[in-house]
C-alpha cells in the first residue's frame, strides 16, 4: 500500500472517490428524470381535474384531460395571447423569478406577497356542449410559513366557485395545514366572489358562517389556530381576483372579448 | 444467522438504541414523525443510507488517508441520499413531495454518520452492513412509536385511518394541537428515555458534571 500520508496520495484518493460519487449521482438523476418529470405533469393535471370536481379516479388523468383545454393569457390586457409557444411546458410560477417575464409588485399592492408577479398566466377550460362551463385560476400567496399554491375553479357566471384548494403548502399540520381538509374546501362550494358592483368580497371570517349570516355567499369560516394561514387565504384570494390578477380576464371572458 | 451477526442487527433496537441511549438523531425525529406513514418511509430511507454507507465507508477503510477521513464519509453518504431522493421522486411521488426537505437531511442525521465512523471504519464490510441496518432499525422502531402517538393523539388517525372520530368531523374526540407540533415529540422522547432507563439501570449515565452551590469554601477567597 502506498504512503498514506503524502499529500499527493490524500489528493487522489479524494478525486477518486468524488468522481466515483458523481457518476452516481448524475446516473441517477438523468436515468430517473423522465419518470419524475412525467410524475410532476400528471400530479399537476390531477390537481386541475380534482378542483374542478371533474376527476375520476378510474380513468386515466391524459384522457380526462383532454376535456380541459389549457390557454396562456397576459394579466395587463386580459386576453388570451401567443406570446408563449410552448403552452404544456411553460411553467408560470417558474417564471415569476425570470426579469423578462414578470414584474415587480409594490408593497402596497402585494397583498399576496408574492414579490413578483408573473406577465403570463396558465387558465384551464372546460367546455360542454353549451360552451363554455368552467374556468380554473392558479392562484398563490403566502401563509403563515410557506407558499401557498392552489386553483380556483369558476362557474360558468364566472363569480361562483365550483371548487378550490392547494397542490402545494406546508403550513403546520393539523392547524394551518387543514387548508387541504376536504370538509373545509368543500366550504368554499357556491361562495360568490364579486359583489355586484365587481369589488372582491370573497374572505375567510372568524366564527361559524350559515345562512342567517350577512352577505354568507362571500364569507367562509376561518381554520380554528390558523389565523395567519386562514389571513393568507383571503389576502391570496383578494388579490389573485382583483385589479392585478384575473379580474380583467373574466370581465373580457365575460363580454366575449376575451 | 451466527449470534455475532444477530447482536449487531437486534441490540440497536432496545439496549443500545441510537436515538434514546446514544442520542442521536433526534432533530429528524421531531420534524417528520406528525405522521405514521411520512415516518415510515424516512425509516426505510435512513436505514437503506446507513446500511450502505457503512458498507462503502467499510469496503474503502483501508485505502482512507485519516485526514480527509470524514469528508470521504460525507461524499459516500451524501451521494447515497440524493440517490435515494431521486428513487423517491420517481417512485413515490406524493410522499416525496410530504418529506421534502427531510429526506436531503439524512445527509446530516448523526446516525449515519456516527456509524461509519464509529464503526464502519474499524470493521470489515458485512458486519458493517448488518451494523448499519441494525441502528436503522432501532431509528426506524422509536420514530414509528413516536409517530403513532403524535398522529392518534393529534389528529385521531393512524396511517392516515381515522380511529378517533374527531369533533370537526362530528365525533367526539378533541385532538390535541400541540402533538402536531415539532415540541411535543421532545416530550415523548424525554418520556420513552425515562421509561427505557427505569426498566434498564444500565442506560443510566454516570453523572458527569455535578452542580453544586460552592465549590471552594469563601474562607478559602478571603
Amino acid at each position: 500500500m502506498a504512503n498514506q500520508q503524502t499529500a499527493k496520495y490524500t489528493i487522489a484518493v479524494t478525486l477518486i472517490m468524488c468522481l466515483v460519487a458523481s457518476i452516481l449521482v448524475a446516473g441517477s438523476a438523468v436515468l430517473l428524470k423522465p419518470v419524475q418529470a412525467a410524475n410532476k405533469a400528471l400530479d399537476f393535471k390531477t390537481n386541475v381535474l380534482k378542483i374542478a370536481g371533474i376527476y375520476d379516479a378510474s380513468q386515466s388523468i391524459d384522457a380526462q384531460f383532454e376535456k380541459v383545454e389549457v390557454k396562456i393569457i397576459d394579466l395587463e390586457t386580459g386576453k388570451f395571447t401567443d406570446a408563449i409557444s410552448d403552452v404544456d411546458k411553460f411553467d408560470q410560477t417558474a417564471s415569476a423569478k425570470k426579469p423578462e417575464l414578470s414584474d415587480k409588485l409594490g408593497a402596497e399592492l402585494d397583498i399576496a406577497k408574492i414579490i413578483r408577479r408573473e406577465k403570463y398566466a396558465k387558465v384551464f377550460l372546460v367546455n360542454d356542449d353549451n360552451g363554455l362551463s368552467k374556468v380554473i385560476l392558479p392562484v398563490r400567496g403566502y401563509g403563515l410559513w410557506s407558499t401557498m399554491s392552489g386553483f380556483v375553479a369558476l362557474d360558468k357566471d364566472l363569480n361562483t366557485v365550483l371548487g378550490f384548494g392547494f397542490y402545494d403548502q406546508k403550513e403546520t399540520p393539523g392547524l394551518g395545514g387543514e387548508v387541504d381538509n376536504p370538509k373545509w374546501k368543500q366550504l368554499w362550494i357556491g361562495k360568490k366572489i364579486y359583489s355586484e358592483s365587481g369589488d372582491v368580497l370573497v374572505s375567510v371570517v372568524k366564527g361559524h358562517v350559515d345562512d342567517s349570516t350577512p352577505d354568507a355567499e362571500h364569507k367562509v369560516d376561518a381554520l380554528a389556530g390558523a389565523t395567519l394561514t386562514s389571513n393568507g387565504v383571503s389576502n391570496l384570494m383578494k388579490f389573485w381576483m382583483g385589479d392585478n390578477g384575473f379580474k380583467p380576464f373574466l370581465t373580457n371572458l365575460k363580454n366575449g372579448e376575451a | 444467522m451466527s449470534s455475532k451477526a444477530k447482536d449487531l442487527l437486534v441490540k440497536p433496537i432496545l439496549e443500545n438504541n441510537p436515538v434514546i441511549l446514544q442520542i442521536l438523531g433526534i432533530c429528524s425525529a421531531l420534524a417528520v414523525t406528525s405522521s405514521v406513514k411520512v415516518s415510515l418511509v424516512m425509516a426505510i430511507g435512513l436505514t437503506l443510507v446507513s446500511a450502505f454507507s457503512n458498507l462503502f465507508v467499510s469496503l474503502v477503510r483501508n485505502y482512507l488517508p485519516s485526514s480527509v477521513r470524514i469528508i470521504a464519509q460525507m461524499i459516500i453518504i451524501s451521494a447515497l441520499v440524493i440517490v435515494v431522493d431521486q428513487v423517491l421522486k420517481a417512485v413515490a411521488y406524493d410522499i416525496s413531495k410530504q418529506l421534502s426537505v427531510f429526506v436531503g437531511l439524512i445527509i446530516t442525521n448523526c446516525i449515519v454518520m456516527g456509524r461509519t465512523e464509529a464503526f464502519a471504519l474499524k470493521n470489515p464490510p458485512v458486519p458493517s452492513f448488518l451494523d448499519g441496518i441494525g441502528h436503522g432499525l432501532g431509528y426506524s422502531v422509536l420514530l414509528i412509536v413516536i409517530a403513532t402517538v403524535r398522529e392518534l393523539f393529534g389528529a385521531g388517525k393512524w396511517f392516515g385511518i381515522q380511529v378517533l372520530p374527531t369533533i370537526s368531523d362530528g365525533g367526539w374526540y378533541v385532538p390535541n394541537g400541540l402533538l402536531l407540533l415539532p415540541p411535543s415529540a421532545f416530550f415523548i422522547i424525554g418520556i420513552i428515555i425515562w421509561a427505557m432507563r427505569t426498566w434498564k439501570k444500565n442506560q443510566v449515565e454516570k453523572e458527569s458534571f455535578k452542580i453544586s452551590p460552592n465549590s471552594i469554601k469563601t474562607q478559602e477567597i478571603a
